[in-house]
């Protein structure tokens, strides 16, 4: 089996002098919909935020592409792999363009700054997420759900073959969780390794393809949906007595509590 | 080099041309770039105007005419050894005062956040009164030295009082803040503690004034302004990265804490080469970048149109105090930028307040 693209090997992470995990070893399978679960406060958006270079490791090292991380240049870093943070600070009075334009900043330089292909990379990432109609808007005046895919469209256009997002479905209705769970598995398909924190189970099970599920900041199991997410899983990770049984529509496993009275 | 149609076939919302050769390209916000334009351009026009304005009137066209070289010779000593620096200063400092004032507001996402208010010029205040009373220096060069040093040394305090696993805007606001006023107790303490000619004197430089600005003065804060264009210019893809959040700074491909740490020591030099040259010159700094984005519609700060804005700004006070000198009695242009600032900031606050009160 040859390396996968990006891994972590024995990371200790923490914040503040506060260690979150210690001696964490993952691996992102390449071309995956790789979904991180569990409880709140678990260390899954401090792993991704590791992933994405965001985090140094205080000890252990994040591997992408064969070499340790912290050795490439920023810029190399970030045309390999991407990140949507979990709240993005949006400048005043940017338009949806201009913002998605953002994305190409590691393939721009001081002189080449707005070259064909950065064209055509923002008008193919408007199009791919549906806010083409919404390019000379505001960003300030767009609902949730157009502002999301927005933030994803900016994500895109930075063409990085490894995505990470960090709980990209939280704040949004319920059909706009589809849409954009919907809008990655379509980047999934197009050979794009996506990496997200995700709350909600079913949805993960559905939409991933590989889970990686964590507690107090270790890692608890790796592996398909169908062979991990069991009732006893679900139980010891989250302590909630349930059944899991398939979804009636795609087969995929689907946690039904069971409330004790 | 080809010119494409506006902005090609994406909408902006708003008119950008791209510009496009082999080795070159960029799409221009034509808004940004024409405002800014328009601003140099007024600043140019009110500084041909100043030129002509003292004890010695000259009119435009002697001015025009001594500029490029004619005119009677004295005409020429008043218009180009006596006025021309002051007017050039006025620009250039303006200029960078509008850089400094963008790069800190960037940096906090906060539009108070600017040099002025984080307690730079009371740290060269403290400075310039120190060096005045126990050093018993008068001369401009003694004083523009302690006032750099003085607003340099307050930036470092500030920035490691507030450093916590880097700086956030907001902490260094607050910091800036409370540094500056104990500075301005402590300023205050030693006034009083000092005779009148050199408290006349410590008056007269915290007044802010660019009347003493001379060639001799005004070359090397050239230099130094030319330098922090071109500084500022290249850490600008950097700052606009900054302003998405730190996350996606790095994940864009910036190095956080360098860009921000290089942002601050150019923000503070373009804040310090002012005070060394002219005093505190207030609000400047606050102003330029907030109206210039109103009149831009940029998204986030620019520090083009923050540095016409500036430019034209002070070169208006700066007109100004030439007019009300003639009127009525000379007063420094720190005084006019002060009061119009002071308008602009209670302004602020009052609209900040309401629409915190419209939302919570």
């Amino acid at each position: 089996m040859t390396l996968p693209r990006l891994a972590a090997h024995g990371v200790t992470i923490g914040y503040d002098g506060r260690t979150i995990s210690t001696g964490l070893t993952v691996e992102v399978p390449d071309g995956s919909f790789t979904a991180i679960i569990g409880p709140n406060a678990c260390g899954k958006s401090t792993l991704l935020r590791t992933l994405a270079r965001v985090l140094s490791p205080t000890a252990g090292e994040v591997v992408l592409d064969g070499r340790a991380i912290r050795e490439y240049r920023s810029k190399e870093v970030a045309r390999r792999l991407g990140l949507l943070p979990q709240t993005s600070l949006a400048p005043d009075g940017i338009r949806v363009a201009d913002l998605v334009a953002r994305g190409r900043g590691p393939h721009q330089s001081l002189i080449q700054q707005w070259r064909a292909e950065d064209e055509s990379a923002v008008a193919d990432a408007m199009a791919a997420t549906q806010v083409a109609e919404l390019s000379g808007r505001h960003v300030d005046e767009l609902s949730g759900g157009q502002r999301q895919r927005v933030w994803i469209a900016m994500l895109l256009a930075q063409q990085t073959p490894i995505m990470l997002l960090d709980e990209p479905t939280t704040f949004l209705d319920i059909a706009h969780q589809y849409q954009v769970l919907e809008l990655l598995r379509s980047l999934h398909d197009q050979q794009k390794t996506i990496v997200a924190v995700l709350h909600d189970l079913h949805q993960a099970a559905r939409y991933a393809d590989h889970l990686i599920v964590m507690k107090d900041g270790a890692i608890v199991t790796t592996g398909a949906p169908a062979d991990v997410l069991t009732a006893e899983l679900v139980e010891q990770v989250f302590e909630l007595p349930c059944v899991v049984s398939p979804d009636p529509v795609t087969g995929t496993p689907a946690v039904y509590p069971r409330l004790t009275d | 080099m080809s010119e494409g149609a506006a902005g090609g076939a994406i909408d902006f919302g708003r008119t950008t041309r791209t510009v496009r050769s082999r080795r070159f390209s960029a799409r221009v916000p034509v808004r940004i770039v024409a405002v800014s334009g328009g601003l140099v351009a007024l600043a140019v026009v009110l500084g041909v105007v100043a030129l002509g304005v003292g004890e010695y009137p000259v009119s435009p066209t002697e001015v025009v005419r001594a500029v490029t070289g004619g005119g009677e010779a004295f005409v020429r000593t008043v218009v180009l050894e006596w006025r021309l620096p002051i007017v050039l200063a006025a620009i250039v400092l303006g200029a960078a005062l509008g850089i400094g004032g963008a790069i800190f507001q960037s940096l906090t996402r906060n539009p108070l956040g600017s040099p002025d208010v984080i307690g730079f010029d009371a740290g060269s205040y403290t400075a310039v009164v120190v060096a005045i009373l126990a050093l018993g220096a008068r001369d401009y060069w003694t004083l523009a030295g302690a006032a750099a040093l003085g607003g340099i040394a307050t930036a470092v305090v500030v920035y490691l009082l507030s450093f916590r696993d880097g700086v956030q805007g907001f902490r260094l606001i607050i910091v800036g803040i409370g540094v500056s006023a104990m500075l301005g107790s402590v300023n205050s303490y030693l006034v009083t503690r000092a005779d009148v000619g050199d408290a006349m004197a410590v008056g007269f430089w915290g007044a802010g004034s660019l009347s003493r600005v001379t060639w001799e003065s005004m070359l090397p804060a050239l230099a130094a302004f030319a330098g922090i264009c071109v500084v500022s210019a290249l850490l600008a893809p950097s700052l606009q990265r900054l302003e998405l959040g730190d996350d996606l700074a790095v994940t864009h491909g910036t190095r956080v804490g360098a860009a921000r740490l290089a942002l601050i020591v150019v923000g503070v030099a373009a804040t310090a080469l002012v005070t060394a040259a002219a005093g505190p010159l207030g609000f400047v700094a606050l102003v330029a970048p907030q109206l210039a984005r109103r009149l831009t519609h940029s998204p986030g700060v620019s520090l083009l149109s923050a540095a016409a804005m500036g430019a034209a700004l002070l070169m208006s006070a700066q007109l100004l105090t030439l007019v009300v000198a003639e009127l009525y009695r000379t007063i420094p242009v720190g005084l006019i930028t002060v009061c119009l600032g002071g308008t602009y900031l209670i302004w602020l606050l009052v609209r900040e307040s309401r629409r915190h009160e419209r939302t919570s």
